[in-house]
């Protein structure tokens, strides 16, 4: 049949199951939503306030789902303000395409208004991108954008279609759905077997669980690994709910706020495992003083990771549930009797703790929005010490269940993640734990929450500073506090409520469970509680910069 | 640090240099020259690129490289198992009583002029890194104008070739 190019897009959409998109409309999208319009009954499109909040929003679904997320912007500052959000979801390999209208042809590369040459903005921070030029090749692009953004490693495809494109007329014939190619490369029966052996030989192992095993959905391949062959397991931060926080073999986070018998452990181990994790510098820190009596293991899908941050002895690429299940079939079960109680003994000796006093503690808090959701609930942070404590005292049960910018660090991502990870997931109660610096960025989206009934919960920790850089301001530049302090007066409250929003304050520990209930009980209302807590509180335990992660500072 | 080659199959389209010259900026691996054209398929074009690193740099780039959609193959070319080329063009300074001396030079190295003027001579050298550097070493003394190089352009001796399919060699 003959259709313009922006149906080209939504019926492409459509092929690959497509049935939300977040954006935000513009000149040069116009066709583009004009297409939309004729098929919102097939494609349910989210506006937002800003395409930051587009981009978040779709990585928040895509998080969630595990589906590919979509977001829509127009051309120029609708496409750069999609950036941010592309960059955070390469950085966290999270699976997104990003549509942007653009110029149209005769336009291009003339400083046309609202142009801005997008493809070459985004080609540090995507998978691969497309400009389109040329309405016969629209929906092959369209579709190999998909392919891409699943394939292997996921991470974002950005499509920039100039305007002329979308009104075009072209023929379309739709298509099945092709499943992304799976990665072939050659583990070996050899490599299988010996890496079975340097498992059961090792003496005191340790297996570091990352983002990667969420992906593949290689849980019960590291749980089965784990309990055969008696290995304690930490995580990542992008790891968070790959590995039951509840289950006895949970050392916690690794790295600089690991927990002290996660970062005892890896320096003292002998094997250390990481699967789906790509030794980050907030991992391993300094270098050459990680894991330093171990041979280190490395199994990962993308192979321009292993060797990169550190030297690797035994790599294994490829997809990870299924190395993991051939591996796992050479695994001897067995107890390893000494490390085990070792490993018991640093949990008892030190176990992530705080301050229990009359003082409103962020770590209480989350402790408490733990307990009362049962530890089922989406959290979505945004970043800074909030995060922290949102890996630290929420316990997290399954995959996909904690979503956070990892890698790149995106203050104001939370919100919009939230907000999609709660259209993607409507079953599921969706919080974002937020600082009041990272929320005052993008509180923006509340609009958006409001519009669509979305009974998010945005538990607000206020302590009227940006608390991360704080406390290294405190700690290693002799409280010289600059430009730290935020506290601006804002009624956070009033602010909510402004939105549409429900509002609430707590101040006192005792408020905290009937604030989180009434929160909890909101069906078609985001609630905004705005726990005012203190700006001295920190994030422990913490590793200096640049020293090894055995050098813990406690409190 | 050693000099590594690296023939690179890209895909023929806009855009691909920028992506490939981008990676290598944005990791901070050293360019030491780039040269690239069509090869006998019109879609398919083909980089040679000379990185100046230790083992650890080369196997980042390609792998880097490698996840780059537009790359279509990766082959590191060992020394002595290719030739290597590169062609340059040297406008040297040359007087009546200078000219004939540069010309024997010229005839030594088995390169030719290409251009001559009342008081420049242009010199075009064809052949591996080191032959068209000893050549600008023994024309510096006239006072060299100008030179333009091609970056080493590189191919495996023997039968070998690299491919688009998945085999590496036929």
């Amino acid at each position: 049949m003959r259709l313009t190019g922006a149906e080209i897009i939504v019926e492409c959409l459509k092929e690959q199951g497509v049935d939300t998109v977040f954006g935000f409309p513009g000149g040069q999208a116009l066709i583009i939503y004009d297409a939309l319009y004729k098929y919102s009954h097939e494609i349910k499109h989210i506006l937002t306030s800003h395409e930051q909040g587009a981009s978040h929003a779709a990585d928040g679904y895509a998080r969630a789902t595990g589906k590919v997320g979509v977001c829509i912007a127009t051309s120029g500052p609708g496409a750069t303000n999609l950036v941010t959000g592309i960059a955070t979801a390469y950085m966290d390999s999270v699976p997104m395409v990003a549509i942007t209208g653009q110029v149209p042809t005769a336009l291009l590369g003339k400083d046309s208004f609202q142009e801005v040459d997008i493809t070459g903005i985004t080609m540090p921070i995507t998978k691969h991108n497309y400009i389109v030029k040329d309405v016969n090749k629209l929906a092959d692009v369209i579709r190999e954008a998909f392919i891409i953004a699943k394939e292997g490693r996921p991470g974002p495809v950005l499509i920039d279609v100039c305007k002329d494109v979308t009104a075009a007329e072209a023929e379309y014939e739709p298509k099945p759905l092709k499943t992304p190619q799976e990665v072939l490369l050659g583990v070996t029966e050899e490599e299988v077997a010996e890496a079975a052996e340097i498992i059961n030989a090792a003496k005191r192992p340790v297996i570091l669980s990352g983002g990667g095993v969420s992906i593949a959905g290689a849980t019960e391949e590291v749980r089965t690994l784990a309990e055969n062959a008696k290995i304690p397991v930490s995580t990542s931060l992008m790891g968070m709910g790959s590995f039951p926080a509840t289950h006895e073999l949970y050392m916690g986070m690794v790295g600089m706020h690991g927990t002290k018998t996660s970062n005892l452990a890896v320096s003292d181990c002998d094997l250390f495992i990481a699967v789906g994790a790509r030794f980050s510098d907030r991992v391993i820190s300094n270098v050459s003083m990680f894991a330093p009596k171990a041979k280190i293991m490395h199994i990962d899908i993308d192979p321009a990771e292993v060797g990169k941050n550190i030297n690797v002895h035994h790599p294994l690429v490829g997809n990870i549930k299924k190395i993991l299940a051939r591996i796992n079939s050479r695994i001897e079960k067995k107890n390893n009797t000494e490390w085990s109680e070792k490993i018991a003994e640093w949990k008892n000796l030190y176990p992530l703790k705080y301050t229990k006093d009359e003082v409103l503690r962020p770590q209480f808090i989350m402790e408490r929005i733990c307990e009362l959701t049962k530890g089922e609930a989406l959290i979505t942070t945004e970043v800074g010490q909030h995060q922290m404590w949102a890996a630290q005292f929420y316990k997290y049960k399954e995959p996909r269940q904690f979503i956070s910018s990892g890698g790149l660090g995106t203050m104001g991502f939370g919100l919009g993640a939230c907000i999609g990870a709660q259209i993607g997931r409507p079953e599921k109660k969706v919080i974002n734990i937020a600082g009041d610096g990272s929320f005052r960025m993008n509180c923006n989206e509340l609009a958006t929450a409001v519009e669509y009934r979305l009974p998010i919960i945005i538990a607000l920790f206020n302590n009227g500073v940006l608390g991360m850089v704080r406390q290294w301001q405190e700690l290693f530049f002799g409280g010289r506090y600059s430009a730290t302090n935020i506290d601006r007066g804002t009624n956070f409250k009033a602010l909510a409520e402004a939105y549409g929003a429900v509002g609430i304050d707590v101040a006192k520990p005792e408020e905290v469970d009937a604030a989180i209930k009434k929160a909890l009980e909101s069906k078609d209302r985001p609630v905004l509680i705005n726990f005012i807590i203190d700006k001295d509180d920190k994030v422990f335990p913490i590793v200096p910069p640049g020293k090894p992660i055995s050098e813990i500072i406690e409190d | 640090m050693a000099k590594h080659t690296l023939s690179v199959l890209v895909e023929n389209h806009a855009g691909v240099l920028s992506r490939v010259a981008g990676l290598f900026s944005r990791r901070g691996f050293n360019i030491d020259s780039l040269a690239v054209g069509v090869t006998e398929n019109p879609d398919i074009s083909r980089m040679t690129i000379v990185v100046d690193g230790d083992d650890y740099t080369v196997e980042q780039v390609s792998k880097q490289l490698n996840k780059l959609i537009d790359v279509i193959k990766i082959k590191q070319l060992a020394k002595d198992e290719s030739v290597s080329r590169e062609l340059a063009l040297i406008k040297v300074a040359a007087s009546a009583t200078t000219r004939s001396e540069i010309i024997q030079i010229v005839e030594i190295f088995r390169a030719n002029i290409v251009d001559v003027s009342k008081n420049t001579l242009t010199v075009e050298i064809s052949g591996s890194t080191s032959k068209v550097e000893a050549l600008e070493d023994m024309l510096r003394q006239f006072g060299i104008k100008e030179i333009v190089r091609t970056g080493t352009i590189a191919i495996e001796r023997g039968n070998k070739i690299i491919k688009v399919t998945n085999n590496d060699e036929e």
